[in-house]
């Protein structure tokens, strides 16, 4: 079989993608591994999603849902679900297994991956002790509850505040579950204000940073963890453990891109993100396969993520028609206070590009400045930038030379 | 007489720690970095309000999600959710219809927003 464009994953930025590329008339293909289309989103019920792209707020299953009805609707997308993609090849064959349509084959003109990312787990972070039942990441604790309406446990603790757990902690309340405790690695939290405010300030949930889970104890159930503070060197002061009785331990200590399937087929990666690097198009090192969503590097609003696989989703069909051209290359460098930017490589020409980044650190009252060929061609001041929100800033693209730093004074 | 209550301001990553006081009906907000500062303190300290988002059960034993169609009172939080324990979503329920009218006279709508 041949499509134009085929995409690897069915949750935003898979919709997006092929949206766009049906929007300029290729045939599609969608591989989506679970019943449905709509990815996570479908088991994040809280609001909050959508303020960007929809000018309205709305629940992850409600984002989800107007593009799965838009995908529906276009006649050129061909969408398997419960299609496990098995491989990828350099040459753009996609190897899938459904248990409907067996064992599918296809030749693609461009592809899309659009796999999204995955949550570190216990073994990642190496906590010790036992291994009973009752320790979750968050995520699968989330879809368990709100997606499959099983009750997880009774007495809840949870390490790391990143917004799903947070999120979470809110959630196990609303289910009668008892949230004893949030424990932080670091002095501050990645999570927004707004959720350590609703999520736990409005139900006197305790948090507690600079601490970190010593062991977990349990012969068949979770029955207690110990915690500690921790040191400069980010290691536990033994002589600070102390103990709580919980049930259910959630996990929520950060997201990895699901680049699996990509390994050993020779797309360069980028180490900060770990996710390929890409250009302005989204296209990787490996010509005629693009990336967008949390596959290429984990974003923290879903609108964000909409936007960019609209962009490798048509510039891929630009590609496997054989139009997609650029002016020259300039490469994209962080300079100081700047952790990683996404697009890697940007394009001389006319029009403008956005250049997306995370901050290596919180920064107060700094200006953020991009400089090209010894010019200034950007340059804002800014009251506050943190590693936990996404910047943006749109870039001329005639005033690009051979390359481009961005960095904060 | 006084009141007082301490929070985080939610408008945007600075979350400045400010303070609302209210003085014989004046109101006054300390700590905050600018004017969305002073009127978000001000509105949770009088009339602070949450967009409830949560499960109930479908008639097949699963689950479906629902919203508040906008803000309710904070403190009618927990009764919303006991009455959400005591309804059950009919079969093929769709996005956007209404499980609740005008719940707990809160003038806003228990809406069906996924599941099933």
């Amino acid at each position: 079989m041949y499509f134009n464009v085929a995409v690897i994953g069915g949750g935003p930025a898979g919709m997006a993608a092929a949206l766009a590329a049906e929007k300029k008339g290729c045939s599609v293909v969608v591989f989506e591994r679970d019943k449905r289309l709509g990815g996570i989103l479908n088991q994040c019920i809280h609001n909050g999603f959508g303020l960007h792209y929809f000018k309205e707020e709305l629940t992850g299953p409600e984002y989800a849902a107007r593009f799965a009805e838009r995908v529906k609707n276009a006649p050129g997308i061909t969408v398997y679900d419960e299609a496990m993609v098995l491989s990828v090849t350099p040459e753009r064959t996609v190897t899938a297994l459904s248990p409907y349509a067996g064992l599918i084959t296809v030749e693609a003109g461009a592809t899309v991956l659009a796999m999204g990312c995955r949550e570190r787990t216990a073994g990642a972070i190496a906590l010790t002790g036992t291994r009973p039942v009752g320790i979750y990441t968050a995520g699968t604790a989330q879809r368990l509850i709100n997606v499959d309406g099983y009750s997880v446990g009774k007495e809840a603790v949870i390490l790391g505040s990143g917004d799903i757990g947070l999120i979470m902690a809110r959630r196990m309340t609303f289910e009668g579950v008892r949230v004893k405790l949030v424990l932080e690695l670091m002095p501050y939290s990645s999570g927004l204000k707004r959720n350590i405010v609703q999520c736990l300030d409005d139900f006197e949930i305790p948090i507690l940073y600079g601490h970190t889970i010593t062991r977990v104890e349990g012969a068949e159930r979770l029955r207690r963890i110990y915690y500690a503070e921790v040191g400069e060197d980010i290691r536990p002061k033994p002589e600070t453990e102390k103990y709580v009785d919980c049930d259910t331990l959630l996990l929520s200590v950060g997201l990895i891109p699901e680049n699996d399937l990509i390994n050993g087929i020779g797309i360069k990666m980028n180490p900060l993100t770990s996710g390929a690097v890409a250009d302005e198009y989204r296209q990787t090192s490996v010509p005629g396969i693009f990336a967008a969503g949390n596959v290429l590097h984990v974003h923290d609003l879903v609108d964000n993520v909409s936007a960019e696989a609209e962009l490798a989703g048509s510039a891929a069909a630009d590609y496997a028609k054989g139009v997609l051209s650029h002016g020259e290359a300039c490469a994209v460098k962080v300079g100081a206070g700047v952790r990683y930017t996404v697009p890697q490589t940007v394009y001389r020409g006319t029009g403008k590009v956005d250049v997306y980044f995370r901050t290596d650190g919180v920064y107060k009252n700094k200006t953020l400045k991009a400089e090209s060929g010894g010019e200034t061609v950007f340059s804002k001041h800014r009251l506050i930038l943190t590693p936990g929100e996404m910047e943006r800033i749109e870039i001329d693209k005639s005033k690009l030379k051979d390359s481009l730093t961005l960095r904060l004074e | 007489m006084a009141k007082a209550m301490e929070t985080i301001c939610i408008m945007c990553p600075m979350g400045c720690p400010i303070t609302v006081t209210e003085t014989d009906g004046v109101f006054s907000v300390k700590g905050n970095s600018c004017k969305r500062g002073e009127v978000y303190g001000i509105g949770e300290f009088t009339a602070p309000v949450r967009t409830v988002t949560a499960l109930v059960r479908t008639k097949n034993g699963g689950v479906a999600s629902v919203k508040t169609s906008s803000p309710v009172p904070k403190d009618m939080i927990f009764d919303i959710l006991d009455g959400l324990k005591k309804i059950t979503a009919p079969k093929n329920s769709r996005i956007g219809d209404v499980l609740v009218k005008n719940v707990l006279g809160t003038g806003s709508d228990i809406v069906v927003t996924g599941g099933n």
